[in-house]
């Protein structure tokens, strides 16, 4: 039977079902502005922000700078994923027939409770009470762990952010580094506190805080039953997954245990094998920084003699398909989780992941997450933002965020005025912006001539004026960036120069801590 | 009932329908990006070396006649007394080591405690792309499972000038996709703290690789 065609299709679609409310993590419990004036408030927090952005930042710019391909690679990466969106049953289809013809079994979930449920009684037939866990956005935006938890699951995490996370009680604030605003020392005081087993002598050098990650967690990579993934990538064509990664974590979980299960949101799902090239080229260079992680892992299904002997891929929709549904704001699904947007934008340099409320923080959380849940979950993100279009500049396969952002800040201005039936000038503005921005020509102009502040702005110049409890206190935040006062492109040529300690303008406070130089490059960093 | 699956496919066509997608077949897709170079032989050997070295990799360049000295060579410095190979490993690499081999294959697998007890593992690779420096083991015989390459602390690692190509799309051309792979570029390594690279966590904190080059004219 085609699933394409049932009668209910036909007509307006009802209202796209978004992730549930009560389970897992893409809402806060405070608005943006209210949790990011905790976080502009902790000076220690900053310093650690800005030292990190700044350091990946430099790093990113020179290996994207070897290719002189760059722009070719993100336009096919891009226009791969367009068209995979278009035809994702046909691919979702393939891919589920070819990991069941290697072995592997397939499961659907159509929401958090849902894929949680499944891994949940997955892990309890196996009979095992600990799993180990790779870094996975999809088993965190679920809540898995405290899934497992209430079932009497012990997961452990193994990435090293994760372990910092998990071990300090704590919550992912970066999509790629989440303990990225723990400092070395704050490390060191969380694995002597946390960790039990760790040396008293331990001291903050990277190296040695490493060696205590490996040695704590050898025991349990070499005895663990059950591991449990999220994917980058699934093949269509072949069934084959990959996972992208560094520490070796990713390959000890995919290889040891008895039982893999990997959590894969549907729209991580690539036609074919080839269009790796693509996106293992984007990827490590977007995201930390190097040619190449330093491992990539990839699997169909089961390998008699190699690796877990069985294997559950679980496909989850949890509002994905609601985003699906929203022509202008679709886009936010082609991310693939690089985090560069996150390491060039001025206010989460400032803010801090923690005050987007969801474990996508940063621009791609400020369009993505609204559209999981739907916009009045999250209604204050749209707003968590310049406009500077750094976000953009800097995505791999091109993601307009800055354009899907006002289209959302009008669809909540609209929603505000449907509501509480009164006419709404704002909406005007946010469509006005919409088009504006819809067109490169058009959102050149307007940066040049009137600057988009003044567009959208009508009170003290502050972009996102809206007619809500959120904007008083967006704009009652005093350290919330104004808009530029020149373009980004300016902008961006005065303040990242230098390699080291790139400050959004007009701040003011201490530079960002910077280590003593070993590789002698610390030119125009003494001032 | 419906089931889930039926139900994201539904939901899926109903977005499809909500907000009809531009059209855009696969095969229209552009990829103006480069694949494989001009380069080779030599060349590309040292973009590779280079690339190796930047990962903090040790690196070893002989000739292939000088291949089972290399190794040799190269555990006497590590000071590996007993090495973990595959059982397809070619005998000649070991022709003049005497560490103690341990032999994994068919019927013969090692444990992971005869793994994390070993000092070091001996491969060879599928696939080496230069321009990234990155090594494929794609489970081969002289290769072995992937727990060989994972759980020792040292994996030494023989690239042949057959399996040198240019760059991840050259590469990729030549892989089956569904062996099981291992992409390894340098040593295992983290930024997750304060985004500053460090070499070695659970996988081997050494990589060492043997690049061998064919006696030139
Ligand atoms: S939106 Fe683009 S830049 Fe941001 S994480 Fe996703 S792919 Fe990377």
């Amino acid at each position: 039977m085609s699933p394409t065609t049932g009668p209910v299709l036909l007509g307006m679609p009802g209202r796209p079902t978004t992730s549930p409310r009560g389970v897992g993590n893409l809402r806060g419990e405070e608005t943006f502005p209210q949790a990011a004036r905790h976080a502009l408030a902790d000076a220690q927090l900053r310093r650690n922000l800005g030292h990190a952005t700044a350091t990946i930042r430099a790093k990113r710019a020179a290996v994207v700078a070897e290719r002189p391909d760059w722009e070719e690679l993100r336009e096919a990466g891009r226009q791969l994923k367009v068209h995979t969106m278009a035809h994702l049953p046909d691919y979702l289809v393939q891919l589920e027939a070819a990991v069941t013809a290697r072995g592997g079994v397939v499961h659907w979930a159509r929401d958090a409770t849902e894929a949680n449920q499944i891994v949940t009684a997955l892990v309890q037939a196996t009979g095992a009470a600990e799993v180990v866990k790779v870094k996975s956005m999809a088993t965190a935006e679920i809540g898995l762990n405290e899934a497992l938890e209430a079932a009497g699951i012990a997961a452990y995490e193994t990435d090293l952010a994760e372990l910092i996370v998990q071990l300090g009680h704590d919550k992912p604030s970066h999509i790629l580094v989440p303990a990225i605003h723990r400092n070395r020392a704050e490390i060191r005081q969380i694995f002597l506190s946390e960790m039990g087993d760790v040396d008293p002598a331990l001291t903050d050098d990277p190296a040695v805080l490493a060696g205590a990650a490996r040695l704590h967690l050898r025991r349990k990579f070499l005895s663990a039953k059950v591991a449990i993934s999220g994917a980058n990538f699934g093949v269509a064509e072949t069934g084959t997954l990959a996972v992208v990664e560094s520490e070796g974590n990713g390959r000890m979980c995919l290889t040891l245990p008895e039982t893999l299960i990997t959590v894969m949101g549907i729209e991580k799902v690539v036609p074919r094998a080839q269009d790796l090239e693509v996106f293992l080229q984007l990827l490590p260079r977007s995201s930390t920084g190097e040619r190449m992680n330093p491992y990539t892992s990839m699997w169909t299904g089961v390998t008699p003699g190699d690796g877990p002997q069985a294997f559950h891929l679980v496909l989850l929709d949890n509002g994905r398909t609601a985003v699906l549904s929203d022509a202008h704001g679709r886009d936010a699904l082609n991310c693939i989780r690089c985090s560069a947007c996150l390491n060039v934008c001025p206010v989460y340099e400032r803010a801090g992941g923690h005050a987007y409320g969801s474990v996508y923080p940063g621009p791609i959380g400020a369009i993505l997450s609204p559209q999981l849940t739907g916009i009045e979950d999250n209604a204050s993100l749209p707003y968590a933002s310049t406009l500077c279009g750094a976000c953009y500049d800097a995505c791999p396969v091109k993601i307009d965020i800055p354009t899907i952002l006002v289209h959302l800040r009008a669809e909540h201005t609209e929603a505000h005025a449907r509501e509480h039936k009164v006419p709404s000038p704002e909406s005007l503005a946010m469509k006005a912006a919409a088009y504006v921005m819809g067109n490169p020509r058009r959102w050149t102009l307007a940066l040049r001539s009137a600057r988009l502040g003044r567009l959208l702005g009508r009170r003290r110049g502050v972009i996102g004026p809206v007619p809500v409890p959120v904007a008083q206190q967006w704009t009652g935040t005093r350290d919330i960036p104004q808009p530029p006062q020149q373009s980004f492109r300016d902008w961006w040529a005065g303040e990242h120069r230098p390699v080291a300690a790139a400050r959004p303008s007009g701040e003011p406070g201490p530079a960002p801590r910077t280590e003593p130089d070993r590789r002698g490059q610390d030119r125009g960093a003494g001032s | 009932m419906s089931t889930a699956r039926d139900e994201i496919l539904r939901r899926i066509a109903a977005a499809h329908t909500a907000a009809p997608p531009p059209p855009l077949a696969y095969a229209d897709i552009e990829r103006g990006y480069l694949t494989g170079g001009e380069a080779t032989g030599e060349a590309l050997a040292e973009v590779l070396v280079d690339r190796l070295r930047d990962y903090k990799a040790l690196v070893r360049r002989v000739e292939r006649t000088q291949l089972p000295a290399a190794v040799a060579a190269a555990l006497t410095a590590r000071g590996v007394a007993r090495l973990v190979v595959p059982d397809g490993l070619p005998p000649a690499w070991l022709a003049e080591t005497t560490v103690d081999v341990l032999r994994d294959g068919e019927g013969h697998r090692l444990g992971v405690d005869d793994l994390d007890g070993a000092d070091g593992v001996l491969t060879g690779c599928a696939v080496a792309m230069a321009e990234t420096g990155t090594l494929v083991l794609d489970a081969s015989p002289d290769q072995g499972r992937r727990a060989l390459t994972l759980v020792p602390d040292y994996h030494l690692c023989v690239v042949l000038p057959e399996s040198v190509c240019d760059d991840v799309p050259a590469g990729l051309a030549r892989l089956d996709v569904t062996r099981p792979l291992t992409w390894v570029s340098g040593p295992s390594a983290t930024s997750d703290i304060e985004l500053e690279r460090v070499e070695g966590v659970h996988g081997p904190r050494t990589l060492e690789v043997i690049v061998v080059h064919d006696t030139q004219d």
